[in-house]
């Protein structure tokens, strides 16, 4: 579970302070798969950097339940002088968990997610869609209770694109993994989550709320949906566009 | 040949025909260039258009390297220089590297530092020869004290640019992981910059070369430098352009020595 409650930051530079986020509340329930969408330059990277801990609230206050959060960054960071497993096993290095139990289910898991002939891959072996579920893997593998999502599918073309939303999707299901994304993609936002939180332009503060509860868990279905042009729509209106 | 076109196509053929043409034609003028030059040399000296004892030779050069050789003062003199070259680049190196490690580590020490180094750096090292000679004295100390001096504030310089360059999306990666500046330094810095540590060894060689050699001209009584310093005292310029001639030798073999390392290092 992670919770903002009345959360506001500013950023200090010489030239002044910025206040990116204000009196911000919501909460991503365990197992929930939440989206926060906004703006560009809302201040979403920023929520993100709260949540993990980077940094601390001005005021207010970011509560996690115990437990590790793992970070996926909108382009892969993968070590290009690591090969893939290598890649996978750095979160368990840093973290000081790097036990042969951990890297054991470390590698079941880039097993059972199709990464077993890569795993000797160095990442400039790879396309971009397997190199962000190579991230993805990585970022589980320390085994973290939330997830934080920064916008991990920007970089990709969008018909890779698709494929890995909808990819990260089923494994982060799959792995019963709590979530927290943030996107300026409303599409992406709505085909993922059960629940969408809408941001103002900075500072960024709570707009709106939406539980998506249409086409089941399944992206593609979503998308497929009638409901989802209407959701989008009102999506739309909220931010403003 | 035969078997190439089976496996290729004409135009494939013809294609890789080309670029093999191309790469002879580059050794062959490679080594061409030279010859012509040793040759014009030579043939001018012969025919005294130029005066050998202030131009030298080829064939003079040969001889005196010759006459060295069985002296046995030829294996003295450039184990000395190389010696002196080899002790100065990596006492530079791990120096440098070591500076800069914790310049990297404290954002306040590297603000500190800047002024100094940005001066040290534009110095002409040679400025300081007479207080090297003062307190260190005459020895081989003095000379690899002046070559440590010419090429640690680059490597400080090269090696930290290359730290400070590494991809901030990975630094944020290792942040959000909970790394602190040593697992950083282990994990990412350090191997993130292997390739800029190559490119600063490269530099660092040719600089260790001119600070022994300028040593050597400040200080000496053996070594490549000595006897270029030597020979333009007493007018034997064949002696000059032989040791100048090793020297080609050395640095250029050191180098591609360390351009061997960077393929291997480099190549994952």
């Amino acid at each position: 579970m992670l919770e903002f409650e009345g959360v506001n930051y500013a950023y200090h530079t010489p030239d002044g302070e910025t206040q990116a986020v204000k009196n911000l509340s919501f909460a991503v329930d365990d197992g929930q798969f939440v989206s926060v969408i906004g703006p560009s330059g809302c201040g979403k990277t920023t929520i993100l950097s709260l949540a993990a801990g980077i940094l601390s609230p001005s005021y207010g206050k970011v509560r996690r339940a115990s437990g590790e959060a793992g970070y996926m960054l909108q382009r892969d960071a993968l070590f290009e002088w690591r090969t893939v497993e290598q890649n996978i096993f750095l979160p368990l290095e840093v973290k000081k968990k790097n036990t042969p139990q951990m890297r054991k289910n470390a590698l079941a898991l880039a097993e059972k997610y199709g990464l077993k002939d890569f795993l000797k891959k160095y990442p400039n072996e790879l396309s971009g869609g397997m190199r962000q579920r190579v991230a993805l893997i990585r970022t589980l593998a320390a085994q973290p209770e939330i997830l934080l999502l920064d916008e991990p599918f920007s970089a990709l073309d969008y018909q890779t694109r698709l494929k890995v939303c909808d990819d990260v999707q089923a494994i982060i299901k799959g792995e019963k993994k709590t979530a927290l994304l943030v996107t300026h993609d409303i599409s992406e936002a709505i085909a993922l989550s059960d629940k969408v939180t809408v941001l103002s332009a900075r500072p960024a503060t709570l707009v709106a709320e939406h539980m998506i509860t249409f086409g089941g868990n399944s992206p593609k279905n979503r998308r497929n949906s009638p409901e989802f042009a209407k959701t989008f729509e009102v999506l739309r209106r909220e931010l403003g566009i | 040949m035969k078997k190439l076109y089976q496996r290729y196509s004409r135009e494939h053929c013809a294609y890789l025909k080309k670029r093999k043409k191309k790469k002879i034609f580059i050794q062959v003028a490679r080594v061409g260039i030279l010859a012509i030059i040793l040759g014009l040399w030579e043939l001018c000296a012969q025919l005294k258009i130029v005066d050998p004892f202030i131009t030298s030779s080829p064939s003079r050069v040969a001889k005196t390297i010759a006459g060295l050789y069985e002296s046995g003062a030829l294996f003295r003199h450039v184990g000395i220089t190389l010696a002196e070259t080899l002790a100065g680049f990596f006492i530079a190196v791990v120096l440098g590297y070591s500076v800069a490690v914790a310049l990297w580590s404290s954002d306040s020490a590297r603000k500190i530092a800047e002024p100094y180094i940005v001066v040290l750096n534009s110095l002409p090292k040679i400025a300081l020869g007479p207080l090297i000679i003062i307190w260190i004295g005459t020895g081989y100390t003095a000379i690899v004290f002046m070559t440590v001096f010419v090429s640690v504030i680059v490597c400080i310089m090269n090696t930290l640019a290359g730290f400070i360059a590494v991809d901030k999306t990975k630094l944020l990666l290792l942040k959000a992981m909970g790394a602190g500046k040593a697992m950083t330094l282990r994990k990412l810095i350090i191997p993130a910059s292997v390739p800029t540590l190559m490119n600063t060894l490269k530099v660092a060689v040719g600089l260790a070369w001119i600070g022994s050699i300028m040593g050597e001209y400040i200080v000496s009584k053996a070594g490549l430098g000595y006897l270029i310093v030597y020979g333009g005292q007493v007018f034997k310029l064949d002696l000059v352009m032989s040791a100048t001639f090793i020297l080609c030798l050395l640095a250029g073999g050191m180098y591609g020595l360390i351009a061997l390392i960077e393929k291997l290092v480099t190549k994952q």
